[in-house]
């Protein structure tokens, strides 16, 4: 891909040239010297994107059709064509409870974080004293990494030391193993993987308000509407773009869910997500690349949707 | 760009109304609640870690009272080694930051400056990988670093698996698909005008890269690095999986086999809870600013 732009495809320089083109017409604006660096300009990056990420991501639908233990050469590699799915569906027991717990997380971010993190944005939007202190409150979560909020949540859920259990102890509440009970510790950390995501929309959505033109909310002021009625009629339909961008990353946050369920548990027990589930298979003592690679293309087929949804959104703009 | 131009000014229709607006108290009191609400955890964290282990098995976790002191801090450091692995941190960090704006500059500005026949393509290649769970391609990626060589400069076991260099490759390669996306947007918003001028004094294209546009994008590059920097400090999945000596893993990643290992009690998770969230809280205070216009680059657009 990369040779196929160094050499075929011919650079129309619009927007250095257009303006001076007429000037120098047939001249060419470019030496044969600026095409060479242009060339290494673009092709440098894009190589070390392709080959580290998509390469990869062919090769994971192709190894999802194979079979291979990792030991040995690729030689080993056996075509089993949809067995892996086929094995996936029907006998692999932690696949239908991961495919439920990815889908409880994005329900879970689309009704209730998402939505409150949009809430606080509209309300921070409001010209009030002491905004910079209920933002910066809101939006700490998000500087902090998700394998430290895993640590946070075992402050407050572990059985025998956590929070939680000893404000119980004293009404007398027999201690629960919040992240032990597998019908418990997904909501448990649910909690705190929302925690993190209000204050991520809220400051995404916060920089959208910003961005809308005060007078069509006087206009409807004016006009009688309530603030509710102008949220919901003027202001959310212009900010289509951010609603999108928040949409997107709403679904893609959720199939990236991975790094407090893996350091809680491993992934197990009632905690499985399909990102644990690929990793499993292949950090175990029993590598099953092939297999391994089939939850990753399903992990990949369903990120495609909203990833080529968010693209014509952008691309759209992009070629106006 | 919202975020980085100064802020639009917005004017209210005052109401003509005196005396104290019931509403306002409300959102207050509702406002402050929440914000209580959100700071809690981290307070908590590091209220257990100011307490010995000793004081809270007696007097219980939910208690005031009892000795306060540094003693976690102190063992967490110490016994989990945790000097050494915010070395490897600052060993990874660094150059992925780096290289990643240095890679990403230089497709923005060809994609953004000139017109090729695979602009959009290349466009949609770069923001759809960054957009990718990386769980997609950590398989083949996990054989690739097994296979692939790499000379005794960069790696001690002739492969990129195991080593600081595969963690970095992976993270530029990653994130270069953000950092293209925000700052071609950026440069598309840059006058044309500029660069013309540059080409009728006769400017090459690297001079124009390099001594037109570069500076011209600092305020992006600035909101960048913080964000990035955050980002892969943050990152606990790359190096969970493409390393396996735990002596080499960055903090972050380090955190899953010191949790069985050295941090055995909860004050002790507290304290090494803290101490790893603290350069992001620094960020948090002193980078507030770039790094929600980093955020905020990526999705409000021009």
């Amino acid at each position: 891909m990369t040779s196929d732009v160094a050499g075929t495809a011919a650079p129309t320089p619009t927007g250095v040239g257009a303006a001076v083109a007429p000037r120098r017409k047939g001249r060419g604006l470019l030496t044969r010297r600026d095409w060479l660096i242009l060339a290494l300009l673009l092709g440098i990056p894009a190589f070390v994107h392709i080959f580290l990420v998509w390469v990869p991501t062919l090769a994971s639908i192709v190894l999802s059709l194979t079979s291979w233990n990792g030991i040995g050469g690729l030689d080993r590699i056996k075509f089993v064509g949809i067995d892996n799915y086929r094995v996936l569906v029907t006998t692999y027991p932690p696949f239908w409870p991961a495919i439920q717990h990815n889908l409880i997380w994005l329900g879970v971010f689309m009704l209730i974080a998402t939505p409150l993190g949009i809430f606080f944005a509209v309300l921070l939007d409001k010209e009030i004293r002491g905004t910079r202190f209920y933002q910066g409150a809101l939006y700490l979560p998000v500087v902090l990494s998700l394998a430290i909020i895993g640590f946070i949540a075992q402050l407050f859920y572990s059985t025998d030391q956590g929070l939680i259990n000893g404000v119980l102890e004293s009404f007398g509440v027999k201690p629960v193993d919040w992240l032990g009970n597998s019908s418990l510790n997904l909501w448990a950390i649910l909690i705190f993987a929302s925690w993190r995501q209000v204050g991520y929309v809220m400051i995404l959505y916060l920089a959208g308000l910003k961005g809308v033109d005060p007078t069509l909310r006087e206009a409807a002021k004016v006009d009688g509407a309530s603030e509710v009625q102008t949220f919901f009629r003027i202001v959310f339909p212009v900010m289509r773009p951010i609603n999108i961008v928040v949409i997107v990353i709403t679904v893609i946050e959720s199939l990236r869910a991975f790094d407090l369920a893996f350091i809680i548990n491993r992934g197990l027990n009632g905690l499985e997500l399909l990102s644990v589930l690929v990793t499993n298979n292949i950090i175990g003592e029993a590598s099953r690349i092939g297999f391994g690679s089939a939850i990753a293309v399903i992990l990949l087929v369903v990120a495609v949707g909203p990833i080529i949804f968010y693209l014509t959104r952008t691309l759209r703009e992009e070629a106006r | 760009m919202t975020a980085l131009s100064p802020p639009v000014a917005t004017v209210y229709v005052k109401k003509k109304k005196t005396g104290i607006r019931w509403s306002r108290v409300v959102l207050h009191f509702f406002l402050f609640t929440m914000a209580l609400v959100w700071l809690f955890p981290l307070v908590y964290a590091v209220y257990t870690s100011l307490r010995p282990y000793e004081e809270t098995a007696r007097l219980g976790y939910v208690s005031i009272g009892g000795a306060y002191n540094l003693d976690n801090y102190i063992t967490a450091f110490t016994d989990g080694n945790l000097a050494s692995y915010f070395l490897n941190t600052l060993i990874v960090v660094v150059p992925a930051v780096l290289l990643t704006l240095l890679l990403a500059s230089m497709a923005a500005f060809t994609l953004s400056r000139f017109s090729w026949r695979f602009n959009l393509l290349f466009l949609m290649l770069f923001t759809a990988g960054n957009l990718l769970p990386p769980q997609v391609i950590i398989t083949p990626l996990f054989r690739m670093f097994l296979l692939l060589p790499l000379p005794p400069l960069l790696s001690d076991n002739g492969l990129w698996y195991d080593q600081y260099f595969g963690v970095i490759a992976i993270h530029v390669a990653f994130q270069l698909g953000f950092c293209t996306f925000v700052l071609s947007n950026y440069m598309k918003t840059l006058p044309h005008e500029m660069t013309e001028a540059a080409v009728v004094d006769g400017a090459g294209v690297f001079q124009i890269y390099y001594k037109v546009i570069m500076p011209l994008v600092r305020p992006a590059f600035a909101a960048l690095v913080v964000l990035e920097t955050t980002w892969i400090y943050n990152d606990f999945f790359w190096a969970l999986l493409l390393m396996k000596s735990s002596e080499r893993m960055p903090i972050t990643s380090a955190l899953n086999s010191l949790k069985g290992a050295f941090f055995v009690d909860n004050n002790l998770i507290a304290a090494g809870a803290v101490i790893v969230a603290l350069p992001t809280m620094v960020v948090f205070f002193a980078a507030q600013k770039q790094f929600i216009s980093g955020l905020t680059l990526g999705s409000t657009k021009g």
